[in-house]
């Protein structure tokens, strides 16, 4: 867990000040409407479809009790109640007042946290792998990294005025919980063939209207390089990305255009310039972010495992909650708990003040004060002891928080759609809802094994509809709400895009339509193994297409 | 007329009335016969590479760069490369630049901005001057061991 130094401190409160200065400054008009935009954006402050919306970082999406605590302070004292949990590993409250934000931005302040540089086109909060320094299956934890990153984007001077937004992912093993091929910047540990730690590079991934894989531009750079690197990455784009069409702006256009391997010499040549001007960061910086990030002092006396085997059979709601939502540990005597927030019919990411509180209070009671915020819009402890794991359960089903469905279909990810969103061209929390009540039974839920239903409400797909293995993207047709299906989509080490199945649904016809996608599904697997994924992969589109169609699949 | 913001405050911009000129990049190299480099400031587009005007740094004693909107941030990458390939000359930034962008300017190695009177008369001296640097206080620098790049 990071915690800030002095100048973290002095810096967070320094920026609140000038953000109050420039509230001030918009009331007395030195600021226009314009001007002032891109300055609250760069605070976190969006214009929505009903109110203000303030995003708040929660870098690489770690946080301890005592921050979800305040943020549950702040949901009651200046929002509805409740909050909600993005993929982009933030929290978003919708309905804030002008006024307050600065405010707001203090108690943030008082906790370590900001909502700096999670809007606007600079670069974003840095997300990564939500199961960081816990995962069994870890090269070596990103977190470092991703503080290095977001300590060195702050306030970057060069980059703030970039032609559009600017996301970089990290993830720090072979398998890729943080979609990083589907980010401006992608970041994966590995390792040469000296046994080094480095960094594989991928730049020009993305969702939205154009959705590209990321392409490696540099297949190991050593640690220390990586600023000056990054910093080369980002002169290039400043310089040579469009300006002329915002929906053409993003780099991966830029890759597109270009072509990877040009822009590979374009950043190389101003690496080199880069690297001549800059020192590495001091050591001793690097040391100490390091040491911060040193995995909490675990209890290792050895679990009963006879006895909490015995305690997990004999109830079987427990047991489908252990087999669902826990993953593995580093530490055998560990397990690492997601807690869902994706209640059979709720809004999938939304989290109660009185929730928030409970999962804080777990973290310190269970969890070494640890609490990750995850992509796909749930919560984790990631360092539970496993004999640990019966009390926290009883804890959670009381709160409502104890749903199985972690990677099953009603694990959904959902983007606010036209609920809240100025966006927005179509509803995506009913759709999710509607979708999650159809299949309540979380015992099918199970049968149908891992599916990941991922839902926009329009074409910028905050969703990740492209990377769902089912893909539900809302669109406005002549004033309809029409639900386009894409299919075999993939975030993962093994990213692809979905491909689109054909015609859109009506609102009242998606429901339907996707269970017609799962029943293909359950009547031509060959075993419980046999995934969605690998089916799809396997036999392609058109038996799915066919059951989506029926009347066109006869009349052919 | 235009006001110019330095770190000391507003001042008025004497260039031209000191004999200076301002020469178009595209025009730079025409009808050329004695040009005196003191006297001399470019006009760039801030779509130009670095590179091509290596040749060009000991001929002018200033180059402006146009910021066309100050959501256009090309021209601080810009300026940051002309200082990174060793031009010493006076920096401008001209055009659409608020005053919560002066520190990002003056960071990136410009010396000074060159503002209409609407917009001086919008963001008055005090909003400007409250965004000059203190250089000590910026993350880049305590991460890359990176000092200014120049000091006027």
């Amino acid at each position: 867990m990071y915690n800030y130094n002095q100048f973290d401190h002095d810096f967070v409160r320094n920026r609140v000040n000038e953000f109050r200065g420039q509230v001030v400054r918009r009331l007395d008009g030195s600021l226009t409407e314009d001007e002032f935009k891109p300055l609250r954006l760069m605070n976190g402050l969006y214009l929505q479809l009903h109110a203000y919306m303030l995003r708040v970082a929660i870098p690489y999406g770690t946080l301890n009790s005592r921050q979800m605590n305040q943020l549950a302070m702040i949901s009651e004292k200046f929002d509805k109640g409740y909050g909600h949990f993005t993929t982009r590993q933030n929290i978003q409250y919708n309905w804030p007042v002008l006024k307050d934000t600065p405010d707001i931005l203090d108690a943030l302040a008082d906790v370590e946290m900001h909502a700096i540089q999670t809007s606007g086109n600079c670069v974003r909060n840095v997300t990564a792998d939500h199961f960081a320094g816990a995962a069994a299956d870890e090269i070596e934890d990103p977190r470092p990294t991703a503080e290095l990153l977001r300590q060195w984007s702050m306030d970057h001077p060069e980059f703030q005025f970039l032609p559009r937004k600017f996301k970089i992912a990290m993830t720090g093993g072979p398998n890729d919980r943080a979609v990083t091929k589907a980010h401006d910047i992608g970041i994966r540990m590995v390792r040469n063939e000296k046994g080094e730690p480095g960094y594989e590079m991928l730049i020009g991934g993305g969702l939205g209207r154009t959705p590209m894989i990321g392409k490696v531009v540099r297949e190991f750079l050593p640690k220390a390089d990586l600023l000056p690197y990054v910093e080369a990455i980002l002169q290039v784009y400043n310089l040579n990305g469009r300006r002329d069409n915002k929906y053409k702006a993003r780099i991966k256009i830029l890759v597109h255009e270009t072509g990877i391997d040009t822009l590979r010499e374009w950043i190389e040549e101003v690496f080199e310039t880069q690297k001549s001007h800059h020192q590495a960061p001091p050591v001793e910086m690097i040391e100490a972010i390091e040491a911060q990030f040193q995995p909490p002092k675990l209890d290792n006396a050895k679990v009963d495992e006879d006895k909490l085997s015995k305690v997990i059979s004999s109830d079987p709601l427990l047991r489908s909650f252990v087999e669902t939502n826990i993953s593995e540990h580093f530490d055998s005597n560990h397990a690492i708990v997601t807690i869902s927030l994706k209640p059979i019919g709720g809004t999938p990411g939304d989290a109660t003040a009185e929730q928030m509180r409970i999962m804080a209070g777990l973290a310190e009671a269970y969890g070494y004060d640890e609490l990750r915020v995850s992509h796909e819009q749930n919560i984790i402890l990631p360092h539970v002891r496993r004999d640990d794991l019966p009390e926290v359960y009883k804890v959670l089903k009381e709160a409502g928080l104890a749903t199985a469905n972690v990677g099953l279909l009603s694990d959904m990810i959902a983007c606010p759609g036209m609920d809240y969103c100025a966006l927005a061209t179509a509803r995506s929390i009913p759709v999710a809802q509607e979708l999650s009540n159809a299949f309540e039974d979380l015992k099918l839920q199970q049968d149908i094994g891992p599916l990941k239903i991922k839902i926009s409400g329009c074409i910028n797909a905050c969703g990740h509809h492209h990377v769902g293995h089912i893909g539900i993207l809302g669109l406005d047709k002549a004033g309809v709400e029409s639900y386009q299906i894409t299919l075999g989509g993939d975030g993962t080490e093994t990213a692809s895009i979905g491909e689109r199945a054909g015609p859109g649904f009506s609102y009242e016809e998606i429901v339907p339509a996707v269970s017609r996608i799962i029943d293909r599904y359950m009547s031509i697997r060959e075993s419980k193994n046999d995934t969605f994924l690998d089916v799809y992969r396997r036999v392609g589109a058109d038996t799915f297409k066919e059951a989506l169609y029926p009347e066109e699949a006869a009349s052919a | 007329m235009s006001v110019i913001v330095r770190d000391s405050g507003f001042e008025k911009d004497t260039w031209e009335t000191d004999g200076g000129l301002f020469i178009d990049l595209e025009k730079y190299g025409q009808d050329v016969t004695e040009r005196e480099p003191n006297k001399t400031a470019i006009d760039i587009p801030n779509d130009v590479t670095v590179e091509s005007l290596k040749g060009l740094f000991n001929s002018a004693a200033m180059i402006r760069i146009p910021f066309p909107s100050f959501a256009d941030g090309r021209g601080f990458s810009l300026a940051k490369q002309l200082r990174q390939q060793g031009y010493e000359g006076k920096l401008r930034a001209v055009g659409h630049i608020i005053s919560d962008q002066y520190g990002f300017a003056r960071v990136c190695g410009f010396d000074e901005v060159e503002i209409d009177f609407d917009m001086a008369g919008r963001q008055p001296e005090e909003q400007w001057l409250a965004r000059v640097p203190k250089q000590d206080l910026s993350y880049q620098n305590l991460l890359m061991g990176k000092r200014p790049l120049r000091n006027i």
